[in-house]
């Protein structure tokens, strides 16, 4: 089932000014429900742009985005409740921190839907403990935690909010890599848990690789593709062409079949390379 | 609505207004101001009038940017001349009530300073249009240099200034991205009640102000990773020089200004 969509989305910026620049160009997409979707693109390539319409903080210049099925502008005194059904958590979430307390700084969001105090008080809680964060950490200033921590207290604010789709702009940035293993590990668990849409944004394609189900790619304002992992990483070429990476393991496996050992199979992550490899060597030894 | 914001704005250009010494045109624009308030009948306003019109013709800049830059004191602009209007009781009377008066001497004071304000904010507006913020702290800081003898911070005060100059479209970006972060999680910015969006203030008011702080502590390392130790003994890329032509325009306004003095004394 589709559960956000573009047609034709447009967005330009100071139109009618010699600034005038053309960031989203003509955009369509189907995302369904329930899939993990990485977004790939160069700085400029206008997909912050892009995620920025999805919960109507954008309005487009020409074209519509749908929402189940129904034009997000089409109300425009709704586009709060919108906000609410589509989270979005910025790049450097951490800057966005302003509550006394962890606890009352995650449950800003819910307390702006207007929801009664247990029910905030349950998705706090509830979101605290998909991020590993711990009771001790609610009661504390969020000001005086380690980045790493800052920064999930940032995502599960917004995650609190319950929002059938979840976009996250490169929610990675800047963590050391035990850090960013942290996170992606837990959104990956809150993916499965709740089995909501999630869109992240990542120039890791070694990350995007190893969660998502669909890549989108933007290139020049323009979608240069929307498809599976296996099938955007098969225009591996293409993708370098570009500017943009493939994953080291992706381009190992393109020099080996060129140099004619060819697996037929499309390789992007580390372990399945290693199945694939002993698989091969134990025919060998079987031989 | 933030990028609407001209404070210190600078067009760049080539006309002859942009390339005076700034120091000179501190001092015409000082000159100038004086001259507004220089005398009290509509003649030495027109006087200043149409030096205003004349620069601004020469500068080349589009009229309407000077249009902007009078807007946001309209509400200011309104309720002096509304005072002014109401209170000042002199010539004929036209209505009253209670101590409301309107009289003529009512109206002529109060058109009289709604346009002795709209041309100093033209005429100011026009130094920081045509002159970048950094040459024109460097002007001020070579114009003050005679107080440094009595121990006043002057080269401190110039580069406090770049600063703030500098970093005020890097706080508006900033303002901009926590403003989206917070309506991402439903915060009422630009719309809901009144109470609503003070409140939601807080939530901008903060992060930013903890932004600053960051970008000043980071800013001040890197400044001493760089060796910066106030202004002893620094040497500039930009040398200010005066030419025939900052004189011609020192000549030009003190012209205006006699003009004003004898008009004055005429009238």
């Amino acid at each position: 089932m589709t559960i956000l969509k573009t047609e034709e989305l447009t967005y330009t910026y100071s139109e009618g000014t010699p600034f005038e620049k053309t960031a989203v160009d003509h955009v369509n997409l189907e995302i369904e429900k329930g899939e993990m979707v990485g977004v790939m693109g160069h700085t400029g390539s206008g997909k912050s742009t892009l995620i920025q319409h999805f919960n109507g903080l954008l309005k487009p210049t020409s074209g519509r985005i749908l929402l189940d099925g129904k034009d997000i502008w089409e109300d425009k005194s709704n586009i709060r409740n919108i906000r609410f059904q589509v989270g979005l958590v910025f790049q450097y979430p951490e800057y966005q921190i302003f509550e006394e307390t962890v606890y009352k700084d995650i449950s800003f969001g819910p307390k702006n839907m207007g929801l009664d105090e247990s029910e905030i008080k349950r998705r706090v809680l509830s979101t605290a403990n998909d991020l590993g964060i711990t009771d001790e950490m609610l009661e504390r200033s969020p000001f005086e935690l380690s980045g790493g921590q800052k920064r999930r207290v940032a995502i599960a604010g917004v995650m609190a909010m319950e929002p059938k789709v979840l976009i996250l702009d490169e929610p990675t940035a800047g963590l050391d890599p035990s850090g960013r293993d942290k996170i992606l590990g837990l959104i990956k668990k809150y993916h499965e848990r709740t089995g909501n849409t999630i869109l992240i944004v990542s120039h890791s394609m070694e990350d995007i690789a190893s969660f998502a189900d669909k890549i989108l790619v933007m290139n020049k304002s323009k979608l240069f593709c929307y498809d599976t992992t296996v099938n955007v990483f098969r225009r591996a070429e293409e993708i370098e062409k570009i500017g943009l990476d493939v994953p080291q393991i992706t381009r190992v496996f393109g020099s080996l079949k060129r140099s004619g050992l060819d697996f037929g199979k499309e390789v992007y992550t580390v372990g399945y390379a290693k199945d694939l490899l002993l698989k091969k060597l134990k025919e060998r030894e079987d031989l | 609505m933030l990028k609407d914001i001209t404070i210190g704005q600078y067009f760049p250009g080539n006309s002859i207004i942009h390339r005076l010494d700034p120091r000179f045109k501190i001092v015409i624009t000082l000159v100038f101001i004086a001259m507004l308030f220089t005398g009290d009948s509509m003649w030495c306003l027109a006087i200043g009038a149409i030096f205003t019109v004349i620069s601004i013709l020469l500068s080349k800049i589009p009229f309407k940017m000077f249009v902007k830059s009078v807007k946001p004191l309209l509400p200011f602009l309104l309720i002096t001349a509304l005072l002014n209007l109401f209170f000042v009781s002199s010539g004929t009377v036209y209505w009253h009530w209670k101590f409301f008066k309107v009289t003529s001497g009512g109206i002529n004071i109060s058109v009289f300073m709604i346009i002795r304000i709209v041309l100093l904010i033209a005429g100011s507006s026009l130094l920081t249009y045509t002159t970048s913020p950094i040459t024109l702290t460097d002007a001020i800081e070579r114009l003050l240099a005679p107080l440094k003898k009595l121990k006043f911070p002057v080269h401190e005060l110039s580069m406090m200034m770049s600063i703030a100059l500098r970093f005020i479209p890097t706080l508006i970006e900033e303002t901009d991205k926590i403003m989206s972060a917070q309506k991402a999680r439903g915060a009422e910015i630009d719309s809901g009640s009144f109470k609503a969006r003070v409140k939601n203030l807080v939530s901008i008011m903060i992060p930013l102000f903890i932004s600053a702080f960051r970008r000043a502590d980071e800013l001040a390392t890197a400044m001493e990773c760089r060796c910066y130790n106030g202004g002893n003994g620094r040497t500039r890329l930009r040398q200010l020089k005066s030419a025939a032509r900052d004189y011609a325009a020192l000549g030009v306004i003190a012209l205006f200004y006699a003009a004003v003095i004898i008009t004055d004394k005429l009238i």
